[in-house]
């Protein structure tokens, strides 16, 4: 629907002097056109103008010296040196007074500048016309008898294999970029399902990076262990954290509302992912009374007490379980993976 | 050297060298257009200034940071002059970050006023282009680079984005984390988009190298080329001004380029800048040495992204999580629903100035401002869409309202949740009041004059106020405005009983012109006849 439907008369007037009202110098609303220039003192009164020169000087000057500043104090300060400065507290000498005399160079110069503008510089207005931004008829015209004769000459829209072929080699072209962007990474594959964990890993503790035994885990704490095998110095450690991270708790059997929560315990002892089914954050904050933990980044709230299905927030599915055990050494260990996918969903999760 | 019309006098050197330049580049062309524009002066037109400045700002100072910014995420054990960290495992863009901050002398100022600016070119682009918005400077001919604008306030959301992600912190991870996960939720492609970008899974070894490309060479080169043509097209357009005596919609009244621009704006250049550095000397910016490197299975409380991301924050901490799984598959509506609500937030304001221009079906040029209070379903329409993006930021920070202020945060949760929807119509609603409050108070001014504050007492012991007529500058200035008429779609049956066809299109936008120019949607501005009609009678009352 183009806008040419709509009748002129419902656009407000051409703005005239008149605004299309009474005409003529009648009009109480007429454009008195532009105000006579009032001068600045500066402008009658030569001492006001030398104060005002000399308060520019005065402000480039400044500059000068606070440039000088600068660079003693680059000199003179040590890069670690640290100074009590009320009201900002420690902070470090070099950047105080850098930031200081470097601010106080530049602003000078603004200031110096505008006040130059503002008292010294002609205020009197002036009025520039303006000009369509359209082009006349008849330049309009002869650009499109230009491109008619270039587009006919060209022979453009009556040799069409030539047209379509062209199309089609045009169109194909960048599929090259794309196709060399195939080896930004790998395809998705299973990666995002499997975790480090496996049957029989021992869960580390990592405060003291030994293994986890049940009476390190009183109730009311909060423990967080990776996989046995897995060290800080592992290329892929990162990667392989990123989805392991796995916090413990010890709840009171009877207290354990969800059944299958309960059967993948070991003694009250339950293992949870600690990445955020949101998206990611790991779970940091937890509440002994409640057995609630809260994710610092987005607040989603899960309940570790029945099966750490979400009571809050913006998670959209629980907290996966790990099934644990104790193995003949006494010591916890992983009775498997997850059986779902940690962190984060997406559309092949299911 | 000379040409034959020349005199024999030798030209100045200077003269000599801008001969020699116009030889080969047409200078003296392009001065004459130039060199004494015209610019009118108005605070708010500074506003767009502050983003230009802080912009050169940041490049100036990013140059100077990547000489000293390694951006690998190589695991390197630091030593350091920062004594808290000896001996840490972290990434070497981590280390280097330290060592900008603590060995190299004054790279704590230059990364401290690097994201200062960038902060302030945001907030600058922001206020800008609401500057714009509500004076309608968006109008005809001025769309293309209102949509130049816009391009630049969100690809400068990515810049920052980008670039805060690079030193590789605790908080910043974070950030990155969120932003695979909000990746991970899109159907279908989601996992590969993830895959792709990060090299691999999450976090990988590659996402800084990748973001540094982008932040310091893809998104800024896109802007540069954006911003000279923004630049370029407000040379073009010749700016904008407020309706007042002498100025027109065919002129443009102000000062010269050359001087008074040449020391004002550039002037304004250093004050921006001396401002920048004070703020980096004195108020400490991303300590990135007091949160720790990255480490996924670690975070700290109260994590917030720069302002400009606390949108998208809120969006995404208010959302119900809602998942559905069917056939195998799962379609992740609590992160996907408010990863679109971010991109449709941003388009709507972006389409704004073609919905209008339909509308109105105005094809004129315009340079002549409006005051909001004169459009008044635009202005409400602004204020509304600002109410939003309020409420969502606030939603973007729930836990610190919570902590701070004592609040549950639930109830904050609750509350953007129920706000999201209702906060902008009730912002649009009274916003519309207040202008039109305010028309109405331009009218009964033009018509009876200022208040003059003196109360006369008459013979027969009435009190009455006097009211000062206005001179014809401000009468001129407050009836400037130009008022539509609403759109009718006219008779649906001709006078030989034919009907017309009218598409559900023209129904709509005569609907939603009437909303903007409707009888109650303006107070018709005084004309001459009820101005001569009160102020030839009986004096004022």
């Amino acid at each position: 629907m183009s806008s040419q439907e709509i009748p002129e008369e419902n656009l407000p007037a051409e703005q005239g002097p008149a605004h299309g009202a009474v005409e003529g110098a009648d009009d109480p609303f007429a454009d008195p056109g532009l105000p006579a220039h009032q001068p600045r003192i500066q402008d009658i009164d030569e001492r006001a103008a030398k104060r005002s020169e000399r308060a520019v000087a005065f402000m480039f000057t400044l500059s000068m010296l606070a440039t000088v500043g600068f660079i003693a104090s680059y000199v003179i300060f040590p890069v670690d040196k640290i100074v009590y400065i009320w009201p900002f507290g420690h902070v470090s000498a070099l950047n105080f007074s850098l930031g200081l005399t470097l601010g106080v160079a530049l602003f000078a110069i603004g200031a110096g500048a505008v006040h130059w503008a503002r008292t010294l510089m002609s205020d009197v207005e002036v009025a520039d016309d303006r000009h369509a931004i359209e082009a006349t008829p008849e330049v309009k015209a002869k650009v499109l008898a230009d491109f008619a004769a270039g587009a006919e000459e060209s022979a453009f829209g009556r040799r069409k294999l030539i047209r379509n072929t062209m199309f089609g080699a045009l169109a194909l072209v960048p599929l090259s970029g794309v196709v060399l962007l195939r080896d930004l990474g790998p395809l998705p594959e299973k990666k995002l399902r499997n975790t480090l964990w496996a049957k029989g890993k021992q869960l580390i503790n990592m405060n003291t990076m030994e293994p986890l035994r049940p009476e390190d885990v009183a109730v009311g704490s909060l423990t967080f262990a990776m996989p046995e095998g897995l060290t800080e110095e592992a290329e892929d450690f990162q990667n392989q954290i990123a989805k392991a991270a796995l916090m413990i708790i010890r709840i009171q059997p009877e207290n354990i509302k969800d059944k299958r929560e309960r059967e993948w315990a070991h003694e009250g002892i339950v293992a949870f992912s600690k990445i955020c089914t949101h998206v990611g954050c790991p779970i940091s904050l937890y509440e002994q009374q409640t057995h609630h933990v809260l994710c610092p980044c987005h607040q989603s709230t899960f309940d570790l007490s029945d099966g750490a299905r979400v009571i809050f927030g913006p998670a959209g599915h629980a907290l996966p379980q790990l099934r644990i055990g104790v193995n003949s050494e006494g010591n916890l260990e992983a009775l498997g993976d997850f059986d779902e996918p940690v962190g984060p969903a997406f559309w092949e999760r299911g | 050297m000379s040409t034959a019309t020349d005199t024999q006098r030798k030209a100045p050197a200077g003269e000599r060298v801008a001969d020699w330049a116009d030889g080969r580049l047409g200078i003296y062309s392009l001065a004459k257009a130039n060199m004494r524009k015209i610019f009118p002066d108005h605070w708010s037109f500074m506003l767009g200034e502050i983003a230009l400045y802080s912009f050169i700002i940041i490049i100036l100072t990013g140059v100077y940071l990547t000489l000293f910014f390694h951006p690998s995420m190589n695991e390197v054990v630091y030593h350091g002059s920062y004594e808290p960290m000896q001996g840490i495992k972290m990434s070497e863009a981590y280390a280097s970050t330290l060592d900008i901050s603590f060995d190299v002398r004054g790279g704590l100022l230059v990364r401290q006023i690097h994201h200062w600016a960038a902060l302030i070119f945001l907030a600058g682009m922001f206020v800008h282009m609401m500057r714009v918005f509500f004076t309608g400077a968006f109008r005809k001919p001025r769309e293309i680079n209102w949509l130049f604008g816009f391009l630049l306030f969100v690809l400068g959301m990515f810049t920052g984005f980008t670039g805060y992600s690079l030193p590789d912190d605790l908080l910043s991870g974070t950030g990155v984390r969120f932003t695979q996960g909000a990746i991970l939720s899109m159907p279908i492609v989601g996992t590969y988009i993830s895959m792709f970008l990060f090299g691999g899974e999450f976090p990988g070894h590659d996402f800084v190298a990748r973001f540094y490309s982008i932040h310091i060479l893809l998104l800024p080169g896109i802007m540069l080329g954006l911003l000279v043509a923004h630049l370029i097209l407000v040379f073009y357009h010749k700016h904008t001004q407020f309706a007042g005596p002498g100025r027109t919609n065919k002129n443009v009244v102000g000062m010269p380029l050359l001087p008074v621009y040449m020391a004002k704006a550039g002037g304004f250049f250093f004050l921006v800048f001396g401002i920048i550095a004070v703020i980096a000397a004195i108020a400490s910016i991303n300590p990135i040495w007091a949160i720790g490197p990255y480490r996924p299975d670690q975070v700290s409380t109260g994590a917030q992204p720069d302002w400009y991301m606390g949108f998208a924050e809120g969006l995404i901490r208010v959302m119900p999580g809602w998942e559905i799984n069917l056939w195998g598959h799962t379609l992740v509506l609590g992160v996907f629903i408010p990863l679109m609500a971010f991109g449709l937030v941003l388009a709507i304001i972006a389409v704004y100035p073609f919905v209008e221009s339909w509308i109105t079906g105005d094809k004129r040029e315009h340079h002549i401002l409006d005051r909001p209070r004169n459009a008044p379903t635009r202005t409400a329409f602004g204020v509304a869409w600002i109410t939003e993006y309020v409420i969502v930021f606030i939603g973007g920070g729930n836990d610190l309202w919570a902590t701070h202020f004592h609040l549950s945060l639930n109830a904050i949760s609750w509350f953007v949740r129920i706000f999201i929807f209702v906060g902008p119509v009730l912002a649009f609603i009274a916003t519309r009041r207040i202008c039109l409050g305010l028309q109405r108070r331009d009218k009964e001014k033009v018509l009876h004059g200022r208040e003059s504050g003196i109360i006369k007492r008459l013979p027969h012991g009435e009190f009455v106020e006097i009211h000062e007529p206005l001179g014809p500058e401000q009468l001129h200035t407050l009836t400037a405005h130009e008022q539509y008429k609403p759109v009718e779609i006219g008779p649906t049956v001709d006078e030989n009983g034919v009907e017309r066809k009218v598409s559900a299109l023209q129904k709509l936008r005569a609907r939603l012109s009437k909303g903007y120019y409707g009888e109650d949607n303006q107070i018709a501005k005084p004309t001459v006849e009820e101005y001569k009609e009160i102020t030839s009678g009986h004096g004022h009352h």
